[in-house]
């Protein structure tokens, strides 16, 4: 039973991983991020790249990611999003194209292939990231069988929810964040400066999923398509959580983590999916808003 | 937009003329006397092209080398290359682009079944040829598809009766992606079990592209089984094995015995997560004869890679080329019909050893073997059959060796 729990407590930190960034760009910006996914494969990539070229392992690639995929999501504000603030619908439709764009580059090793250079770790195929030796294998806690690498993934999303938390309620980046969330144009006329706000949001947001992309790639096959599964759970646990909400995000994760673990262990993982479809739904009509939303006019 | 109705028409009446015209494209060839168009049509882009870009290389080297050698007869080939981008629907519309606008006589092409299926109807209708190269589910008996690659008995038939005899592991877990491929590799896989004394102690299945493999690993290891049968495909091959070291599970105690993993999934996952498993196939890379060294070196020379993997699937689509080359020449024509005929029978030393095209069902007598994964991501080869196996693609149904229920009179669809 312990093992049952640890798989879905597993699971629901995979899945607040993804949604933390997700959280943030939604919650705070009502943009409907569709490059989210891709931004977790860059995070991938990095970890693949730089184990290749610059031989560092994947606790150095952590924060390199992180500053890779900010950097990408500043500049998908910059150039697209800055310009659809309020308009959700065309927020989807040009981040979709965003990430069509960036799953392109990597196939074609940002379009160095048309020279015939071809960067190693980038191109169509399929790449592996080697875990660290101290991650590996599996070991036990009292009897109770412990993976270090799952165990790390778990401790890395409460060390970033705690982080996230302090950010966001013990700052005063974090208040203003917290006006602009509840109604940017009187957050505006008391003197915050959105534009620039919401541009560190997203990129922090885009940094959290950079850092979910190199834990991904300790278990998954790190490909350019990686990151359109991904982002659907990620929607997910948003919406069920409550859009913006820091809380609601990290006990749906939890929530969804475990129905999926329990069921997947009792029956099968076909069955589990159905369920959490189902529990998805059902919690979606129950609350349109989401379980914990904001009481706002 | 709309469509006028004279559109429509001169549209319609084009797509006539066009048809009407491909025979005599046969003919025209025929007469020019210099050279013989086919179709190549594999992924080359999305998530399927990184293995069947690697099918389209072989098909596309096979092509040189005939053509280099002096080609069929003294005719060139040219291979028309259509991209079937991962979808079979575009398969389906690039398979009627060869046969019906440039008139091919033969296309060399496909890797999944889906694309098989979604292709079939084209060439039935047209009756035009059909080369597949890949292991596939066997259930299935046109006349107008040449099958090189694997059926179900061909990767079984050695595999479940070692596994029970020479490891001494009786006790099955069977699992696999949820598509037909590895639905009917494990019912082949259960008469099989039963009939040399083993048991099976759950049949599971996962989605396409499923990569948490979390509670299934951990049923896995609550079951009981001391063997794992794994019909696992694509990506999902390497979440699966990474999960497996990652829950502490090695292939000493309890070895995933696979029938898709090959050498392009092994180096996917990384090798160390593969040591000790096993695979069975009619070709690996490790093959130790000079035809195989050869082949291998030609083949990374060709693509300009030195570390280049070559598998079972690549392998056949290079040797189907000279097996449909050989039925040109001993037809004297390339037409359907022609090359339907005369490739029946037809014998080639591949690199993985000597194939026959069954007269009777169109598939074709390979060996299997055996191999167990080592550290380099190569296979050893722990076994293989001192003669090639003749295809049985109903086996899951009855069909025996000396029973076929697909013959060149057709399938008796009464015994199903």
């Amino acid at each position: 039973m312990t093992e049952t729990l640890f798989i879905g407590l597993s699971l629901g930190s995979i899945l607040l991983l993804i949604a933390l960034g997700l959280t943030i760009t939604y919650g705070a910006m009502g943009v409907i991020n569709m490059a989210h996914g891709e931004l977790v494969m860059i995070g991938a990539y990095t970890t693949v790249l730089a184990s290749l070229h610059l031989g560092l392992n994947m606790f150095f690639a952590l924060p390199l990611a992180f500053v890779v995929t900010a950097a990408v999501g500043l500049a998908i504000e910059r150039v697209v999003v800055r310009r659809l603030y309020g308009r959700i619908i065309d927020t989807l439709l040009a981040t979709w194209g965003v990430a069509i764009v960036l799953q392109q580059l990597v196939r074609l090793d940002l379009g160095l292939t048309f020279f015939g250079i071809d960067i190693p770790g980038l191109g169509p195929g399929l790449q592996n990231v080697s875990i660290p030796r101290v991650l590996a294998g599996s070991g036990s806690v009292f009897g109770i069988p412990i993976q270090p690498y799952r165990t790390f993934i778990l401790g890395v999303t409460i060390l970033l929810t705690a982080l996230t938390w302090f950010l966001l309620y013990r700052t005063s980046l974090g208040s203003q964040v917290r006006a602009i969330m509840r109604n940017p144009q009187m957050a505006a006329a008391c003197g915050i400066d959105v534009r620039r706000i919401s541009a560190i949001t997203f990129a922090y947001g885009s940094g959290l999923a950079g850092v979910a992309g190199v834990l991904l790639a300790g278990f998954r096959t790190v490909q350019p398509a990686m990151g359109a599964t991904v982002v659907v759970d990620g929607f997910f646990v948003v919406v069920v959580g409550g859009v913006g909400s820091l809380l609601g995000t990290v006990l749906s994760a939890g929530l969804l983590g475990q129905i999926n673990g329990i069921v997947a262990v009792l029956t099968n993982d076909i069955l589990a999916r159905a369920v959490v479809f189902g529990v998805v739904i059902l919690l979606i009509l129950w609350k349109p808003r989401g379980l914990f939303a904001f009481k706002g006019r | 937009m709309t469509t006028t109705r004279r559109q429509f028409l001169q549209g319609t009446s084009a797509l006539g003329a066009a048809a009407a015209l491909a025979p005599s494209i046969y003919a025209g060839t025929a007469r020019a006397n210099d050279e013989i168009a086919v179709g190549v049509l594999f992924s080359l882009t999305g998530g399927l092209s990184i293995v069947e870009r690697s099918m389209a290389d072989a098909t596309r080297m096979a092509i040189e080398e005939i053509n280099a050698a002096g080609g069929v007869g003294g005719r060139m080939i040219r291979p028309i290359v259509e991209d079937g981008a991962s979808d079979p629907r575009v398969f389906n519309e690039r398979a009627s682009r060869l046969v019906i606008r440039e008139g091919t006589p033969t296309t060399f092409g496909c890797y999944t079944s889906a694309s098989r299926k979604a292709v079939l109807p084209v060439f039935e209708r047209r009756n035009n040829m059909l080369f597949y190269p890949t292991y596939y589910e066997g259930f299935e008996c046109s006349k107008n598809v040449v099958y090189t690659g694997a059926v179900p008995n061909q990767q079984l038939s050695n595999f479940i009766p070692w596994i029970i005899n020479e490891l001494g592991r009786k006790t099955f877990f069977i699992v696999g992606s949820n598509y037909i491929y590895p639905r009917e590799m494990a019912k082949v896989s259960k008469i099989l079990i039963e009939e040399n004394g083993g048991e099976w102690v759950a049949d599971e299945y996962l989605e396409l592209g499923h990569s948490e493999w979390g509670a299934m690993v951990s049923r896995i290891r609550n079951s009981g089984c001391d063997v794992v049968l794994s019909n696992v495909v694509g990506d999902s091959v390497v979440a699966f094995y990474r999960e497996y070291a990652n829950q502490g599970v090695t292939h000493e105690q309890m070895p995933i015995c696979a029938t898709v993993t090959s050498e392009i999934e092994i180096a996917a996952m990384g090798a160390e997560f593969a040591v000790g498993s096993y695979t069975s196939f009619p070709y690996f890379q490790a093959i130790q004869s000079d035809a195989n060294q050869s082949f291998i070196e030609r083949y990374r020379a060709f693509v300009g890679d030195p570390n280049a993997v070559t598998h079972h699937a690549m392998e056949s689509s290079y040797f189907q080329v000279y097996l449909w080359k050989q039925a040109v020449e001993a037809a004297g024509e390339a037409t359907p019909d022609a090359i339907r005929e005369a490739v029946k029978g037809q014998t080639f030393d591949a690199p993985n050893g000597r194939v026959t095209i069954e007269p009777e069902n169109l598939h074709a007598y390979l060996t299997p073997r055996i191999s167990q994964w080592d550290a380099a991501g190569q296979g050893v080869i722990v076994d293989e059959f001192a003669e090639p196996e003749k295809p049985l693609p109903y086996v899951a149904y009855g069909e025996t060796a000396d029973d076929l229920f697909c013959t060149a009179a057709g399938l008796d669809t009464a015994r199903l």
